[in-house]
C-alpha cells in the first residue's frame, strides 16, 4: 500500500497536475475557434499523419533491423548495434542540424528537401528509429528457435514460418516499441525546428506551432492546441494498447 | 520406412559433432541413438530431419537420397525436449498447425485434431493454451502435432528429458504403446539407457560423433563391443582389468584359489537386491550385487571377509562362445 500511495503522489505531481493546469489554460470559450483555425489545423494534422506515416515505417524498418543484429552474423555488427543509440545519445537540435546539412540546400548529396514535409518526416524517422528495433531485439535475442525447427518440419516455409511463428511473439515487442516511438514524433521539436523552416500552413508541426503562440503571448490558444495534441497521442497510444491487450491475452 | 546415414560428417567450428557416422533404421522399428551430451546423436537426429546439412556423406529415406531435401519437405515428424510448442496458439491451432499450412478444409482439420487429441489423451483441452498445460501435457500435444500429418517417420530428440521421473515412466510406457500401435517408424535420442533399453527394438550407442555399438537391446547389454558401451548400458564393477556386471559376481565365505580377497564394508538392500561394497585387499572398491536369497544365506555383515570370484567370460574385447558381438558402425 505504502508503494501504491508513493507512486500516485509521484504520478500527479509529474504528470497529473502539470496536464490539469494545461487543460484549466485551455478551457475558454474560443478552445473551438483556437484549435481549428487554420494555422492550427493544417499544424495538427501535419503533426498527427506524419507521426502515423513514421511509425509504420518504424514498425518494417525496425523490426527488420532487430532481426539483421540478432539473427545474422557479419563484420561491423557491434557499430551497427552502437549506432541504433545515437538517435538516443544527440541532442535533437543536433540531429536537425545534421539532416539540414545532408538534405538541405548546401547537402552534398544533391539532396535538397530542407523546409518540405518530407524533411518533417524524415527528421521523425531519425529520432524515433531505436524504439521498435530496442523493443524487438530482447524478445528476439530471447525466442524460442525450436519452435521455428518445429514449424518447418510440419510443413512451413520460411515466410510461413515468421509470419504464423515468429511475427505473434514479436507483435507486443513491436506495438509497444511503435507506441512509444509514435509519443515521442507527436512531441518532437528539436530535429525539426531547423529543417522543416516552420512554414505554416505547410511545414509547421504541434510542438514549433505551440512554441510561437507562447512567445508571442497567446497561452490559451497554445493550451488548447496541446490539449488535442495530447487527446490524440492518447487515442492512439489506447488503440495500440487495445491491440497488445487483443493478442496477448493467453500469450506468456 | 527406412533411413539411412551413410558417411555423414557435421562440423561446428571447430568440433566435430558427427565423424563419419553411418547407421541404417529398419521400417517400422523403434530405434534409440543412446549416448552421453555431446556425443552427437541430437545432430544425427536433426541431420536425418533436415534441420541441419550435413558437412559430407548422404540421408536416404524410404531408400531415395533426401541430402538436399528442406526439412519440410521431408515429412518426417519431430518432437522437441523442450517442447517447441506454439505459445500464442491454442491446443486445438497447435496440433492443426501442419493442416492449415497444407490448407486443409476447415472440417477435416476439426475432425483430425479431435482425433489425435483423443488418441495422445488431451481431448477436451482444445482451447488450452500451451502455457495452461503440465510439461507432460505439453509432450502429448508436440506428439499430436507431429503425428498430425502421418509422418512417415517419427524422430524424437529426449522427449522426456524435461519431465518429473513418475511423469517419464508413463509417457515412456505410453510411447511404446502407441508405436506398436500405428507402426510409424521412431527414432528416439536419448541419453538414458534404462529408456533405451525399455522402449527401443534397436540401440545406437554413440560416443564423441561415432557410432560404438548398434543392435538389439539384449545383444548390446550381454556383448558389449567395449568398455564404454558395457558402461553406458547398466552398472559395472572393475575387478582387476576386467569390467563384470555387479550382480555376475558371486561371493564365498571360505578361501577360493586365486580368488581376491576383500572385507565388507557395507551392505544395502534394494529389494530383491542386496548390494554389497566391498574393499579388496589391494584397496580397490567393489560392489557386488546378490539376489536376497543368496545374500542371507551369506549372513554378510560388515567386517566380514569374503573371496571374490567372477565369470570374465563376458568382458569386453573377449569374443562370446556362441555368437560374435555386432561390428560398431555398420
Amino acid at each position: 500500500m505504502l508503494g501504491l500511495g508513493i507512486a500516485t503522489v509521484y504520478l500527479s505531481l509529474l504528470v497529473l497536475l502539470p496536464l490539469a493546469a494545461v487543460a484549466a489554460k485551455a478551457v475558454t470559450p474560443r478552445f473551438w475557434d483556437e484549435v481549428t483555425s487554420p494555422a492550427a489545423r493544417s499544424a495538427l494534422e501535419l503533426t498527427l499523419g506524419a507521426s502515423l506515416v513514421v511509425t509504420a515505417i518504424n514498425v518494417v524498418f525496425g523490426t527488420v533491423v532487430a532481426w539483421v543484429l540478432v539473427r545474422d552474423e557479419f563484420p561491423g555488427k557491434r557499430v551497427l548495434n552502437a549506432v541504433v543509440d545515437l538517435p538516443f545519445a544527440l541532442p535533437t537540435v543536433v540531429a536537425g542540424l545534421i539532416l539540414l546539412g545532408l538534405y538541405g540546400p548546401t547537402g552534398p548529396l544533391g539532396i535538397d528537401v530542407a523546409y518540405t514535409r518530407v524533411a518533417v518526416g524524415l527528421a521523425l524517422l531519425f529520432v524515433t528509429l531505436p524504439f521498435v528495433v530496442r523493443a524487438v531485439q530482447p524478445v528476439l535475442a530471447a525466442l524460442d528457435r525450436e519452435a521455428e525447427d518445429a514449424a518447418q518440419t510440419l510443413g512451413a516455409s520460411g515466410w510461413q514460418t515468421f509470419r504464423r511463428v515468429v511475427l505473434p511473439a514479436l507483435r507486443p515487442a513491436i506495438v509497444s516499441g511503435a507506441a512509444l516511438g509514435f509519443a515521442r514524433a507527436v512531441g518532437e521539436f528539436g530535429s525539426i525546428v531547423l529543417i522543416s523552416g516552420n512554414i505554416p500552413l505547410k511545414t509547421q508541426v504541434a510542438s514549433v506551432l505551440v512554441f510561437g503562440q507562447i512567445e508571442s503571448d497567446d497561452v490559451h490558444s497554445a493550451a488548447a492546441v496541446s490539449v488535442v495534441l495530447l487527446l490524440l497521442a492518447l487515442l492512439v497510444l489506447l488503440f495500440l494498447r487495445g491491440l497488445n491487450w487483443r493478442h496477448s491475452r493467453h500469450g506468456a | 520406412m527406412t533411413i539411412e546415414v551413410r558417411d555423414v560428417t557435421k562440423r561446428f567450428g571447430e568440433f566435430v559433432a558427427l565423424d563419419d557416422v553411418s547407421v541404417a533404421v529398419d521400417d517400422g522399428s523403434l530405434t534409440a541413438l543412446l549416448g552421453p551430451s555431446g556425443s552427437g546423436k541430437s545432430t544425427l537426429l536433426r541431420v536425418i530431419a533436415g534441420l541441419e546439412a550435413p558437412d559430407a556423406g548422404t540421408v536416404l529415406i524410404a531408400g531415395e537420397d533426401a541430402t538436399g531435401v528442406p526439412a519440410r519437405r521431408r515429412g518426417l515428424g519431430f518432437v522437441f525436449q523442450h517442447y517447441a510448442a506454439f505459445r500464442h496458439m491454442t491446443v486445438r491451432d497447435n496440433v492443426g498447425f501442419a493442416l492449415s499450412i497444407r490448407r486443409r478444409p476447415k472440417a477435416e482439420i476439426r475432425a483430425r485434431v479431435n482425433e489425435l487429441l483423443t488418441l495422445v489423451g488431451l481431448a477436451g483441452l482444445h482451447e488450452r493454451y500451451p502455457d495452461q498445460l503440465s510439461g507432460g501435457q505439453r509432450q502429448r500435444m508436440a506428439l499430436a502435432r507431429a503425428l498430425a500429418v502421418e509422418p512417415r517417420v517419427l524422430l524424437l530428440d529426449e522427449p522426456f528429458g524435461a519431465l518429473d521421473t513418475g511423469v517419464r515412466a508413463e509417457l515412456r510406457a505410453w510411447l511404446r504403446r502407441l508405436h506398436d500401435d500405428t507402426g510409424v517408424t521412431t527414432v528416439l535420442v536419448t541419453h538414458d539407457q534404462e529408456e533405451a533399453l525399455e522402449v527401443a527394438d534397436r540401440i545406437v550407442v554413440m560416443r564423441d560423433g561415432r557410432i560404438e555399438q548398434a543392435g538389439t537391446p539384449r545383444e548390446l547389454y550381454d556383448r558389449p563391443a567395449n568398455d564404454f558401451v558395457m558402461g553406458f548400458l547398466g552398472s559395472v564393477s572393475r575387478i582387476g582389468d576386467s569390467l563384470v556386471r555387479p550382480f555376475e559376481i558371486e561371493l564365498r565365505t571360505e578361501p577360493v584359489d586365486g580368488a581376491p580377497e576383500g572385507m565388507v564394508r557395507r551392505t544395502v538392500h534394494l529389494g530383491f537386491v542386496v548390494r554389497v561394497e566391498l574393499v579388496l585387499d589391494d584397496g580397490t572398491p567393489l560392489t557386488v550385487e546378490l539376489s536376497r536369497p543368496r545374500a542371507e544365506e551369506l549372513e554378510l555383515a560388515a567386517g566380514d571377509i569374503v573371496w571374490v570370484v567372477s565369470d570374465v567370460a563376458r568382458r569386453p574385447g573377449r569374443p562370446p562362445a556362441t555368437a560374435p558381438a555386432p561390428a560398431a558402425g555398420r
